[in-house]
């Protein structure tokens, strides 16, 4: 799905805003909106990361930008709870008037988290399966393979960013069978596949790149396939191998 | 990415999160206290002190390096981590001629538990843009200087891999315990955002 959320190579975000370590949460409802997802998940709303990671990405395109981290997972889960038919679009608004109503001072008087030592009364939330799967097929890629990504995807979720499409990069790493995120995250069943580590040059990815930069992302075996080295690079790549 | 300085607790999705938050309890999903539990978990066990005692392990014994480097899954397996997130762990080695920075473009991947939480901005818009494209610029304005012929590895981990850099020991480190070591190791050292 090209969304907002597939940021990699784009332009016009400005400076990173840095912030030294220390802050977990800067305010109460960011752990609320924490345990709000483990919650969701313990009563069924979503039960695969790649699910909630695609429900994340459909949220309206403006709050992806402007509503932070936090912000998003909250947008994510109400979508989940909603298409679960565990809470109404309808009940959350109706909640979210009453709560916006000014209240008498001190009433809303809240602060930012703070730890007070006290063990989830609810326990860890389900433990999610893990997504490595073991594969009765020899993967179709070996390390120093050069390999071409796909030029297109469907509408769905996919982990192939649009900046790592149509472009060559070399396998430098097998790590065997794993659910496929573009059917999992659609009830399509698991599929698993090979996952590669692919390694693209800057020079490959971008107009004027970098020539001392790579770019290494993991990526599903359908997505990629065999492609040639050019003339002059076959020998380098005989070496390599 | 909100550049506004707003108090975080008057911004609207803090509103729709308690209005949320108050249907759910009522529905029996989520107990109030929960959310103590998320917050004492993430502050307090999991978080980079953990990924500092594996670079320090690192730094005083070779044999771990190298197994760390070769199989960093099975190397932590010792440490007794939790926090999740960490299904495959793969450890990127910095030295003289290769520097290695973490992100994920696609969504804000980490390994949780052995870094915590991510920061913010990881997660947002501007690093995760701009890191895959321009990492020497991104960098440098972060206030890392790299020397010119230096090799830049960025990984952007779009899958359930996840990636810790192992920074090189500093110099005026040695003789440390590793107790010691474990102190001088900085998260932003593991994402690859300083040395």
């Amino acid at each position: 799905m090209d969304g907002i959320h597939d940021l990699g190579g784009k332009h016009g975000h400005g400076e990173v805003d840095y912030e030294a370590p220390g802050t977990v949460f800067h305010a109460r409802w960011e752990a609320t909106v924490f345990a709000m997802v483990n919650a969701g998940a313990r009563a069924g709303a979503w039960n695969n990361f790649d699910r909630f990671r695609h429900a994340v990405e459909r949220i309206d395109p403006v709050a992806y930008l402007v509503h932070g981290y936090y912000g998003r997972w909250l947008g994510g889960l109400e979508t989940l709870l909603v298409e679960a038919g565990l809470i109404t679009t309808a009940e959350i608004e109706q909640r979210l008037a009453r709560v916006s109503q000014p209240r008498p001072s001190g009433h809303n008087e809240r602060v930012a988290a703070r730890p007070k030592a006290r063990p989830d009364p609810m326990g860890p939330p389900p433990q999610m399966a893990g997504s490595q799967r073991g594969m009765a097929n020899p993967p179709k890629f070996k390390v120093g393979d050069r390999v071409a990504t796909a030029t297109e995807v469907l509408g769905g979720h996919t982990r192939l960013p649009a900046y790592a499409r149509g472009k060559a990069g070399v396998i430098a790493a097998v790590h065997g069978g794993w659910v496929y995120p573009d059917d999992n995250a659609h009830g399509r069943g698991e599929n698993p596949c090979y996952l590669y580590t692919v390694t693209f040059e800057g020079v490959e990815l971008w107009p004027g790149g970098d020539p001392l930069m790579t770019v290494s992302l993991d990526l599903f075996e359908p997505y990629l396939n065999h492609v040639a080295w050019p003339a002059n690079d076959a020998q380098d790549a005989q070496e390599l191998k | 990415m909100s550049k506004s300085h707003d108090h975080p607790e008057n911004l609207p999705q803090a509103l729709r999160a308690e209005a949320l938050e108050t249907l759910l309890i009522e529905k029996g999903l989520l107990v109030a206290s929960a959310v103590d539990a998320v917050i004492t978990r993430y502050s307090e066990r999991v978080g980079p002190m953990n990924g500092a005692r594996i670079v320090a392990r690192a730094w005083v014994d070779p044999e771990f390096r190298q197994w760390l480097l070769e199989d960093g899954t099975a190397a932590i397996d010792q440490f007794d981590l939790e926090g999740g997130q960490v299904e495959k762990l793969v450890v990127v080695a910095n030295s003289a001629q290769i520097h290695n920075v973490v992100v994920c473009t696609l969504c804000s991947c980490y390994p949780w538990a052995i870094l915590g939480l991510p920061p913010t901005w990881y997660k947002d818009p501007a690093y995760r843009s701009r890191i895959v494209r321009e990492p020497r610029t991104v960098l440098h304005e972060m206030g890392l200087e790299l020397e010119s012929g230096m090799q830049i590895r960025v990984w952007d981990s779009s899958a359930e891999v996840r990636y810790m850099v192992l920074p090189e020991q500093p110099l005026d480190s040695a003789g440390m315990t590793e107790a010691e070591l474990a102190e001088r190791v900085s998260r932003d050292a593991m994402i690859g955002v300083v040395r």
